[in-house]
């Protein structure tokens, strides 16, 4: 009985201290998608904030309401912007499978060591990600160049007369975005084929069984929920990644989170750069509730 | 026949690993190797030389930047860790509770944001809030600190729920047992036990409010320039050799502290 107030009391205690982090989340995560999508239903003016306020207090004191769907016709209707939504998803989808092609291998291999070679193998997978992402980025830069270290080793040996234009095109940005994002493929797969036991499958094969088949029948299907927590930690913040396209893309290279940019900053129409960002949200709707389902799961186990 | 084939694909898989390890390094290997380059064209070799660092220390815009980073890298990242804390205890401890699915997602949500969208949507509230309430008056380091704050403290919260489950709750329901207060047994006994977590969660948030430039851009005013916001610029207009030794600071620094809180984890395991 005393036991059981305790823990009511510490319940208690606890319900007052979830209090300030629920608060902040609604301030500062929650309650800026409402504005936004408040945004996107105004009209774009030339003023600071540029959007018409949507509920305009009359004479009279009646609130009247000015909703406009506008901006997201201009979006459906542009087929500018139907084009950079399209090449985004193919480029994030297209980075997910390379990184997942790089990555599935490492993370077998590292999930197959002896635990102390296990731990520095996995060391040297982390360490990049805690450098500077932009830096990261901007090393690339140096390498690409026309003039840059790669080119130059290449016409130094012979193999290329004239040096090749590996920079500012569509390559360099799924270069960019698989070197970026490889670490976050690695270590969920890590996590996940650490758990299976390698060595039961290694009997298999003993026994007689094919290794590719062993691989195909038990390890890839085991392993799928780390491929998919994996891929959606590469597919969803690649869609709307700015700095890899802006640093490495060419003008011609189609992502939406640089033509939300150039919008908000360089046209400064608030109101369609929000359309732009409603959008985007509805696109990633259903593969974040996938993933808040594989981080739920994993949480639970 | 069956183990050479075996051993072809050992070879093969090698290949691919060496090639992955190859693809992370080199890159960053070519930023330290050519700070030390005397030439200013970055990929002429001219000569071992320390001009870039000294240019570095006498560059009063990165120093400043960089000052006002690690300002609100510590600052935010304190905040967070508490505030991720407090979110990933009710997460594990608390059961069912009314909004518990809302603050899962609250929490989840931020780790997959694309960075553009959440740094649109903090400057139109400060915007809004500003009209409103008359605060925030002006943009600057408190609304980055505000904003880098909101996106850590998911992780820092992730972290912690991870180390949570899988400890043993047996400890506090005996302190709890023995007559202890929630908020004396939370203190002496779960905060111990979470700290790795904590500590943890505090770099992980340091170390992405150090790395932002995308919503930093949205939320900061005139005048205050973070570092990662300097550096954007700069390299937007292609390679400087001062950059590179910057870089290379910040390289050696990061390698340095993940190491050793590697070498101390496996030490502190072994005991």
């Amino acid at each position: 009985m005393s036991n059981s107030t305790r823990i009511d009391g510490r319940r208690q205690w606890m319900r007052w201290a979830v209090i300030t982090p629920y608060a902040w989340l609604l301030l500062f995560f929650l309650a800026p998608f409402f504005i936004i999508f408040k945004i996107s239903l105004a009209d774009p003016v030339v003023a600071l904030p540029p959007f018409t306020p949507l509920i305009d207090w009359a004479a009279s004191g009646w609130a009247r309401i000015q909703v406009t769907l506008d901006n997201y016709l201009f979006l459906f209707q542009d087929p500018y912007y139907v084009t950079i939504y399209l090449s985004s998803l193919k480029i994030a989808a297209l980075s997910t499978v390379l990184c997942l092609l790089l990555g599935y291998p490492m993370a077998y291999f590292i999930a197959r060591q002896p635990a102390h070679r296990r731990n520095l193998l996995l060391l040297a997978v982390i360490l990049p990600f805690w450098i500077s992402f932009l830096l990261r980025v901007y090393a690339w830069i140096g390498l690409l160049n026309t003039n840059g270290v790669i080119n130059n080793a290449l016409m130094g040996i012979g193999l290329i007369d004239q040096p090749l234009s590996l920079i500012y095109n569509d390559f360099a940005v799924y270069l960019g975005i698989v070197y970026s994002y490889l670490p976050f493929m690695i270590l969920p797969l890590y996590a996940n084929l650490e758990k299976l036991d390698l060595d039961l499958q290694d009997a298999a094969a003993d026994l007689g069984a094919r290794r590719w088949q062993v691989f195909v029948d038990i390890t890839l299907p085991l392993s799928l929920p780390g491929i998919i927590a994996g891929s959606l930690l590469v597919f969803i913040p690649a869609i709307g990644e700015y700095i890899i396209p802006a640093l490495l893309g060419g003008s011609d290279t189609l992502m939406i989170g640089r033509a939300l940019w150039d919008e908000f900053f360089i046209n400064r129409d608030w109101p369609v750069a929000s359309a732009v960002s409603v959008v985007l949200l509805l696109i990633l709707v259903i593969p974040m509730m996938w993933f808040q389902k594989v981080q739920g799961r994993q949480a639970e186990q | 026949m069956s183990a050479a084939s075996g051993k072809n694909r050992g070879v093969m898989l090698l290949s691919i690993v060496a090639f992955g390890y190859a693809f992370l390094y080199v890159p960053i290997l070519s930023v330290i190797v050519y700070s030390f380059n005397d030439s200013r064209l970055v990929t002429l070799w001219g000569g071992f030389s320390l001009r870039w660092y000294r240019s570095l220390l006498q560059d009063g815009d990165i120093l400043s930047a960089a000052l006002l980073s690690l300002q609100i890298a510590v600052i935010s990242a304190s905040i967070a860790t508490i505030l991720g804390t407090l979110a990933g205890l009710a997460l594990d401890r608390l059961g069912r509770f009314r909004g518990r699915t809302l603050l899962t997602g609250m929490i989840t949500s931020p780790l997959v944001m694309p960075e553009i969208i959440t740094g649109i949507s903090l400057l139109f509230l400060f915007i809004s809030l500003g009209q409103w309430i008359g605060w925030p008056a002006h943009r600057g380091a408190t609304t980055i600190t505000i904003a880098h704050i909101t996106f850590s403290m998911a992780y820092v919260a992730v972290v912690v729920r991870s180390r949570l489950g899988s400890l043993d709750q047996s400890l506090e329901e005996a302190a709890m047992d023995l007559g202890g207060r929630p908020f004396r047994v939370f203190f002496d006994i779960t905060v111990p036990m979470i700290a790795p977590a904590m500590i943890s969660g505090w770099l992980l948030a340091f170390t992405l409010s150090l790395d932002d430039v995308v919503i930093a851009s949205f939320v900061s005013g005139p005048g205050s320039t973070t570092l990662p916001m300097l550096i954007f610029s700069k390299v937007r207009l292609g390679v400087t050799p001062d950059i590179n030794a910057l870089a290379t600071v910040i390289i050696v620094l990061v390698s340095l502290g993940v190491i050793t809180a590697a070498w101390i984890t496996r030490r502190q395991d072994r005991h």
